[in-house]
């Protein structure tokens, strides 16, 4: 099944999640694996924000496991999972706002005690958006729609995340920084850190993507090497339009 | 493609896209000129310590310039208020939690303190033990109170805190005749009629007496929590209370632990009340149940609101405000002076442009004499009244008209200015101009004829309560407060 020969870093298996007497998740399965890039597909009310949720622990499901780094974490709190290697980068980003890009990205590494490691962290962060240290005094608020991602992603990578989760990058971005963030999101996941992307945003997601899933009212319908999905007929009338 | 489709802007403009809220907020501040922006800028670069210094030289300047009764009235109970401010504005400033209960923390730190330092119970401990013991308990009792609702956001938490308040006052009310075991008759509280008798601080030999060394010593402690408030609140764990109160969702997918954050501001906030309450209960050596009730909470959320959630020297500021208003209006004469220089300043910063001033402030001038002049021709009996005491009342009964039978016609003309101030909402330019003007003259005729009578009752509370409308409306974030930055 393993496409580069990876080992299994998040496992969905056989996930049921209600809410209340809502069946929002049915028999779902979803597996990425170590340096991957995964996109899930879907359209409103899909199931995509509940399958995140599920993953962090926000929302506990009724049957199936989560597995996260062969450990099954199904039980686990929210930080417990962060503190084994996830993050978030959440839906409209969510930053602190009335806090500088410095604090919020120390805010990302809450964690990580350790002097030295931090430093580190921050060298990375910068390395890879040096507009996030000439701006690190500003407030997070105050910077544009594209800077704001930016510091989203610098957040959570802070903590040294194996998986890097994002809910809807593309979110209230004008198209010409859409662009630009997946370009920051290709970046970032060359640097080695597997992706989760969720989105509504089809073809810019399966572009960037090794595979994809697609969500249709709680159930996978389709899902396959991105590629291929791109050039199949069901996704390119649903969702490409074309 | 993308590059051929950027517009292009002239280099002396922000990007597209990029730093405009930036530009606008920097040119904002460039506006202020002279010396308003020339403070803005000095208070906004200077470091904290500066910053303290411009409180704390005034502030040490004030016992040796006045007299003991305007340093109780204005400098030490300021004080207390701020320092409770200081409390509260951890809970509510810093972790945003809202905390109905806060009073109950300040009570228990008073009557911890009479409880081992009175003659009720012949214990009479020195200062520091028995301080830190009020912390103690204050702290205790915020976590006991803290941990189940730890988990509570937003109104749950607030009922909750507030029926611990309102127990508080009922238990200490009834904590007279206290019948079960351990405490078989016991009497813990002193009931209605409080714990009196609490001694004053014995600091090391040094027993605090006068209500100046009662200043320095609560100027003392004020200084220690305000230097400990800022440290804390620029460590990791003051920017997680930050972060918190900004996003509890984001906060918490950054693995922060919640539930222990809030918990911890919570406890903070609760000690700084205890050590508040005792310093309180020596000062005014008694603790009475009808001290810790909601009117003195709402005091303290008005102090810490009007100075802006979260920011140290708002709380300092709004104390000043909240505190030194209603005191300064105690006196019909003081009352007279701030009435007409908020009036004058009120037209003066909101009227424009020139010719609507000119007009406002002539049209006013212009109507009161001719009134005058009319009635000491044909109506005596309008003008038959005393004018008040005081040089500026002197002046202005040569402008206002003071009818010999004036209560009833002062409380039309009461009705009547808060009808015009509704109309004058409703109307925009010449016709609010011209409105204006019969509007400042019937409210100053209400206060001369009324209002200013009855300055130590209603009417200070009335202007306080107007001030702070006027005020939140012009700062909505308080006055140092950062204004919210709302990302979208």
């Amino acid at each position: 099944m393993s496409v580069n020969g990876a080992a299994s870093l998040l496992a969905l298996v056989g996930i049921d999640t209600y809410y209340g007497q809502i069946h929002i998740l049915e028999k779902l399965n979803l597996e990425v694996r170590e340096g991957e890039l995964v996109s899930l597909l879907g359209g409103n009310a899909s199931g995509k924000s509940t399958t995140l949720k599920t993953i962090l622990g926000l929302v506990q499901p009724r049957n199936g496991t989560v597995e996260f780094r062969g450990e099954n974490v199904t039980g686990r709190t929210t930080s417990y999972r962060i503190k084994r290697g996830m993050a978030i980068v959440p839906e409209n980003r969510r930053l602190f706002g009335p806090m500088t890009v410095l604090e919020n990205l120390e805010m990302g590494a809450y964690l990580n005690r350790d002097g030295r490691g931090r430093k580190e962290d921050f060298e990375r962060v910068y390395t890879l958006f040096p507009l996030l240290k000439e701006r690190r005094n500003q407030l997070a608020g105050t910077l544009s729609g594209g800077e704001q991602q930016m510091v989203a992603m610098g957040r959570a990578l802070m903590s040294h995340p194996k998986l890097l989760l994002m809910d809807e990058p593309s979110m209230g971005l004008a198209p010409i920084l859409v662009e630009r963030s997946f370009e920051i999101i290709q970046q970032v996941h060359q640097s080695g850190v597997a992706m989760l992307i969720v989105e509504q945003n089809a073809n810019m997601a399966l572009s960037i993507a090794d595979r994809g899933y697609v969500l249709s009212t709680g159930r996978l319908v389709l899902e396959g090497p991105a590629g291929q999905l791109l050039e199949h007929e069901d996704l390119r009338k649903a969702y490409l339009g074309r | 493609m993308a590059d051929e489709l950027t517009p292009q802007v002239p280099p002396d403009q922000p990007r597209i896209g990029v730093d405009e809220w930036v530009a606008s907020v920097e040119g904002k501040r460039e506006r202020y000129r002279g010396p308003v922006g020339w403070l803005r800028r000095g208070w906004d670069t200077a470091p904290a310590g500066a910053r303290l210094l411009a409180f704390v030289i005034p502030a040490a300047i004030f016992p040796l310039v006045t007299t003991e009764g305007n340093l109780f009235r204005y400098g030490l109970i300021t004080l207390l208020y701020a320092l409770l401010g200081l409390g509260l504005n951890v809970t509510v400033g810093f972790a945003g939690l809202l905390d109905l209960g806060y009073i109950a923390f300040f009570g228990f730190g008073a009557y911890t303190y009479g409880y081992v330092a009175s003659v009720h119970t012949g214990h009479h401990w020195p200062a520091v033990p028995a301080i830190l013991l009020a912390i103690a308990v204050a702290a205790l009792i915020g976590f006991i109170v803290g941990f189940p609702s730890r988990r509570l956001v937003g109104d749950y938490l607030a009922i909750v805190t507030l029926f611990f308040g309102q127990a508080f006052v009922v238990f200490v009310n009834n904590g007279d005749r206290i019948n079960f075991w351990p405490f078989n008759r016991t009497d813990l509280t002193g009931g209605a009629n409080g714990l009196d008798n609490i001694d004053p601080l014995k600091l090391f030999g040094w027993t605090v007496n006068t209500t100046k060394e009662y200043y320095w010593f609560t100027l003392g402690a004020f200084l220690l929590v305000i230097i400990l408030l800022y440290l804390v609140s620029e460590s990791r764990t003051g920017r997680a209370w930050k972060a918190l109160r900004e996003d509890p969702l984001a906060a918490e997918v950054m693995s922060m632990p919640v539930n222990r954050l809030k918990l911890m501001a919570f406890v903070f906030g609760a000690a700084i009340a205890g050590f508040a309450g005792a310093i309180y209960g020596s000062v005014q050596t008694g603790a009475f149940p009808g001290d810790f009730d909601v009117g003195l909470l709402i005091t303290i959320y008005a102090i810490v609101i009007l100075g802006g959630a979260g920011s140290l020297a708002g709380v300092i500021v709004g104390a000043l405000v909240v505190n030194g208003v209603p005191e300064l209006l105690r006196d019909p004469n003081q009352a007279e002076w701030v009435f007409y220089t908020a009036l004058v300043l009120l037209v003066l910063t909101k009227v424009r442009p020139w010719q609507k001033l000119v007009t406002v402030v002539g049209g006013t001038l212009a109507l009161g004499f001719a009134l005058v002049a009319i009635a000491d021709a044909w109506f005596p009996r309008w003008t038959a009244g005393e004018p008040n005491t005081g040089k500026l009342a002197h002046w202005v009964s040569h402008w206002m008209l003071l009818p010999s039978h004036a209560t009833q016609i002062a409380n039309w003309a009461y009705a009547l200015t808060i009808a015009l101030i509704l109309v004058l909402t409703l109307l925009r330019g010449w016709w609010r101009t011209i409105v204006m003007i019969p509007t400042i003259y019937v409210g100053a005729f209400a206060w001369e004829n009324l209002l200013v009578e009855q300055t130590v009752g209603a009417t200070r509370f009335l202007l306080l309560g107007a001030l702070l409308v006027v005020l939140m409306n012009a700062r909505p974030q308080g006055l140092f407060g950062t204004a919210r930055v709302e990302i979208v």
